[in-house]
């Protein structure tokens, strides 16, 4: 009985690798499943299958096309749907680890099982010892260990960077595309920071995109020299050439090179003791967003510096530490401009690169009419592509310290193309911080 | 993705035949595969089918899941899925002891599968080759149509959890000698109570009628008996031969409906749609068994696992790592639900109970404490009892019946509370309830239920389609209603109306020292009415 049962499975498994290896000799040519048969059996399509689901890569130049489709939605009459994601896993000491993903949801009628209130009751299954109404355990309730990225939990910067370095330029490909945000403006080159364009410059013989007619003629004219069928003084009679195939010549495709410019972003962020919650968070989220963008706009060729300010400045090595560091005392916000200004003067940096500098503030300053901040911001201004101030902070009357000086310079407004401000409010929601990246970009 | 050398295809078979041995009961061919974990992330959005059609929600479904695991790395030991022949996946070689284990598991799934009720309709074909074929008929489409049949998808899928499961079964199950004539049908459940409207004692003499002339002219009953029918209501068989002609548009849920009904989808150039909507619908239908039996196939399966391993005689000497594994795959959480623990152990205690013939009238009658300690009469009738559980019951079923105070009590198992602590700025865990009726509601709570939408027959025409949602204690979440209305608009071709209740804001806000609302100020409920009308929503009160 056993036996027969591994025979039946040792041809079935015989069968499988033949189909296999038929795939394969097929594989270039095979245009669908359709196309080979009922009778090879289902299984080869099993293997099939596998074989051709798109790989990761793939899957994220499969990104483009998701995003044409949800373009095409709007224009079709139906609501976009897909949504930019985070996922973050809690670390110890605040190492979290945050992966930017796609998101969407397939809406349909089901029962609203959240609570009707805020703070009601939910339940769960437990096991174990424990009377009843005793507390058996307990978790921060702001929701900091879970869900929503934080960039407030305690410091420490020893992490691993590029965890969100790799998905960024993702993230950063699907902000541009999905939300239209403007490109930027180019400048000087440095490096042979190099971007690839195809043309058909290159030539090739026998075969090709496109005949080249003139270096065809040209080694046809060649060919029949060698010939002996033309010679110098006598009347040249096209029909006597000899056309061999090896001498046509055809243009394909080649990768050339493109020089660009680059970029340096500087990343200034008030982490004062006013700023500790959700100021912080709407703050880091909307630089992550932007790192992203940034990241992907400038092909990877984007450099990055943090700064960090309370009273005083000091720069971080990476977002990392950027995105987690925790909250300290006061605030100056001159600091942070100084150090940026400082930086670039040191490594003349302006004659190079595209700077941008942001800056995310809860409009808090104890320089309360701006005296020192605004020939700062002046002196970075003059540097800068852009600047862009970013006011997470309860909405006050008038505005926060920090927009009323800004208001009363006259900068923002004589001054349009190079600074941008704008308020989000502390608990802005995605959507609205994307809104405010076009404000400060446009 | 490979299929298992011979070597372990070798142990396979060895499981098969001692589980075979205990009771179990599957079929002969099963086919394993390895496969890496980065297969099985992307057969997760395809529900682990790999033949499933495609469709681009499924491929963000899979960058997502490629983002979590760079997160949280995982490996399931295995996955089964329901076709023929069974097809499972693993992620490795495991050492041949801790495959002996996975394999019993994946053979009480695989028993289940092919023994379950409610699997009834899933037993005549194979879901990894009709899937294929779906796959190409919808791959065949899209090079036709392009991005429409994605539309259509999404707009089936959007009421694709509303499917007639149940109605599906239903049919499926009717056992054959009470299968009567369709007239006779009619007559007594159609036209007597609905139409005619006939009171009890007529109706009751109608069937003593009938039955007297079964008695008297056997074959011939029917003819002789609807001949008197006739003379009695001379509009009966016109009445008949017109619900003949509608009946065969009678539909089991709100998809099959519009394939019938929507004047939409009858147009020419509409045509194709019906067949990616009726392939919606057959997906749908063929996972619904799956999701209303976790527990009970998670539990069954772990079950199995350790009684047969336990037995084994080919792995002696690895109890130890046996142990191991299986504390963390059947372990009860401190807090928290985990469905193989569960009905693993709910098994165990049923066998028990059946074994101490504890599952009767008798026993429950016992009041006295001592006397139900030690009540066993030794029937030994546990394993059938089991068996007979894996066979007719599903989820709730199983916990509705079975999850008692003396199985709360065993397993020190309590409902936990999760509240805010306002002053500490914590969300605390405490121990609620030990009370089996609570702890069951809890369980019972966190089942699969979709809602129960049905077409108001009534009040829907040619112009407008009308759905009427029962409240069972919970409304639909509003922000899918647009999407999902928009959806069913653009199938059926003209508006669409969904009556649904919804709480009604409270008219004051809690006092500081109330920490319950008192009764009068209970959420009431109201009801609503959405209408969905060239891609707008709005909604009325009733």
């Amino acid at each position: 009985m056993e036996k027969r049962v591994k025979d039946s499975l040792e041809i079935k498994s015989e069968e499988v690798l033949k189909s296999e290896a038929k795939k394969q000799k097929g594989s270039l040519t095979a245009p669908q499943a359709v196309d080979r048969g009922a009778w090879v059996g289902d299984m080869v399509f099993l293997q099939d299958s596998s074989a051709s689901t798109p790989s990761y890569v793939q899957s994220l130049s499969a990104i483009d096309e998701l995003l044409e489709r949800d373009k095409q939605r709007e224009k079709d009459g139906f609501p976009r749907k897909i949504r930019v994601g985070r996922l973050v896993k809690p670390g110890r000491g605040g190492k979290d680890k945050i992966i930017l993903v796609p998101t969407t949801v397939e809406e349909k009628f089901i029962h609203d099982l959240r609570g009707e209130q805020p703070g009601e009751e939910s339940t769960s299954g437990g096991t174990g010892e424990g009377e009843e109404g005793e507390v058996i355990g307990e978790e921060p309730a702001d929701g900091s260990q879970e869900g929503e990225g934080s960039g407030s939990g305690p410091g420490g910067g020893e992490g691993d960077a590029h965890e969100i370095e790799s998905s960024a330029y993702d993230l950063g490909k699907v902000l541009g595309e999905k939300f239209e945000l403007p490109n930027l403006k180019n400048k000087g080159t440095k490096r042979s920071l190099t971007r690839y364009t195809y043309d058909l410059t290159d030539i090739h013989d026998k075969n090709g995109q496109l005949l080249d007619k003139k270096a065809t003629l040209r080694k046809i004219i060649e060919t029949n020299i060698s010939l002996g069928n033309i010679s110098g003084g006598e009347e040249i009679d096209p029909l006597g050439f000899l056309v061999s195939p090896q001498d046509q010549v055809y243009r394909i495709f080649s990768k050339e090179k493109d020089y660009e410019s680059q970029a340096m972003i500087f990343f200034l962020r008030d982490y004062s003791g006013s700023m500790s919650g959700q100021p912080t968070e709407a703050v880091v989220t909307q630089h992550v967003l932007i790192y992203s963008w940034l990241l992907y706009q400038y092909e990877k060729q984007v450099e990055t510096r943090f700064i960090l300010h309370d009273t005083t400045a000091k720069e971080v090595p990476d977002f990392y530490t950027y995105y987690n560091s925790t909250v300290a005392g006061g605030t100056r916000v001159e600091s942070g401009y100084r150090l940026v200004n400082e930086i670039i003067e040191a490594g003349n940096l302006a004659r190079d690169y595209n700077i941008y500098v942001f800056h995310g503030t809860d409009g808090d300053d104890w320089d309360a009419d701006g005296q020192k901040t605004i020939p700062e911001i002046r002196k970075t201004m003059g540097f800068a592509n852009r600047v862009g101030v970013t006011i997470a902070g309860a909405s006050l009357e008038g505005g926060s310290v920090v927009e009323q000086y800004l208001t009363a310079s006259g900068l923002l407004e004589n001054f349009a193309q190079t600074i941008r401000m704008d308020n989000v409010g502390q608990d802005a929601t995605e959507v609205r911080l994307i809104e405010g990246i076009k404000k400060l970009l446009s | 993705m490979e299929l298992i050398n011979q070597h372990t295809k070798k142990i396979m078979e060895g499981c098969k035949q001692r589980a075979r041995d205990c009771g179990l009961c599957f079929e002969d061919e099963t086919l394993e595969y390895i496969v890496t974990n980065k297969d099985l992330l992307e057969l997760s959005s395809k529900h682990m089918i790999p033949t499933l059609y495609d469709y681009w929600v499924n491929d963000i479904e899979v960058l997502k899941e490629k983002g979590k695991y760079e997160l949280y790395p995982n490996n399931p030991y295995e996955t089964v899925i329901n076709t023929r022949p069974a097809i499972s996946f693993y992620n490795d070689n495991n050492p041949d002891w801790l495959n002996v284990m996975i394999f019993y598991h994946v053979l009480g799934h695989i028993d289940f599968f092919q023994n379950n009720m409610f699997f009834r309709h899933t037993w005549d074909e194979d879901f990894a080759g009709r899937a294929l074929s779906d796959k190409r008929a919808i791959a065949m489409l899209r090079s036709e149509k392009g991005r429409w049949v994605d539309y259509i998808i999404e707009f089936s899928r959007g009421i694709d959890n509303l499917v007639g499961f149940h109605c599906e079964l239903r049919e499926l199950n009717q056992s054959r000698e009470i299968k009567t004539s369709a007239k006779l049908d009619y007559y007594f459940d159609i036209f007597l109570q609905s139409l005619r409207k006939v009171n009890i004692i007529d109706y009751l003499k109608e069937i003593d009628r009938y039955n007297d002339a079964v008695r008297q002219y056997a074959e011939m009953a029917e003819t002789l008996f609807f001949s008197q029918v006739a003379r009695t209501y001379p509009e009966f068989d016109a009445l008949f031969e017109r619900h003949k002609r509608q009946g065969r548009k009678q539909s089991r849920d709100l998809l099959e409906f519009l394939l019938l009904n929507s004047p939409f989808l009858q147009l020419e150039e509409n045509r194709w749609m019906q067949s990616v909507i009726e392939i919606v619908r057959k997906t749908s239908l063929y996972f619904q068994p799956q999701i209303r039996t976790k527990i009970l196939n998670e539990g069954w399966a772990s079950y199995w696992h350790e009684k047969l391993f336990l037995k084994d005689d080919r792995i002696r000497g690895n109890e130890v790592g046996f142990a191991r594994v299986n504390a963390l795959v059947t372990s009860l959480p401190r807090i928290g639900i985990n469905p193989y623990a569960l009905g693993m152990r709910l098994f165990s205690h049923i066998e028990q109970m059946a074994d101490k013939g504890r599952l009767s009238y008798d026993y429950q009658r016992v009041q006295n404490v001592s006397t139900r300690r030690d009540y066993d009469l030794s029937t030994g009738a546990g394993l059938d009892y089991i068996f007979g559980v894996r066979e007719d019951f599903d989820d709730f079923m199983f916990l509705n019946s079975f999850v008692d105070q003396d199985f709360v009590d065993k397993h020190k198992l309590f409902v936990t509370g999760i509240r805010l602590n306002p002053d500490k700025g914590t969300r605390e865990y405490y121990v609620k309830s030990r009370d089996a009726a609570q702890y069951r509601q809890m369980l019972i709570d966190q089942l699969y239920h979709p809602p129960f939408i049905e077409i108001d027959k009534s009040h829907t025409g040619e112009n407008c389609l009308y759905l009427n949602h029962r409240y069972e204690g919970k409304p639909l979440v509003a922000e899918f209603i647009a999407n999902t209305m928009m959806g069913i608009e653009y199938l059926w071709g003209a508006p669409v109306k969904l009556e649904t209740s919804e709480p009604v804001q409270r008219a004051r806000e809690l006092h500081p020292w109330e920490s319950h609302p008192p009764a009068d100020m209970e959420p009431a409920q109201q009801r609503v009415l959405y209408t969905m009308k060239n891609r707008q929503l709005s909604r009325i009160l009733i």
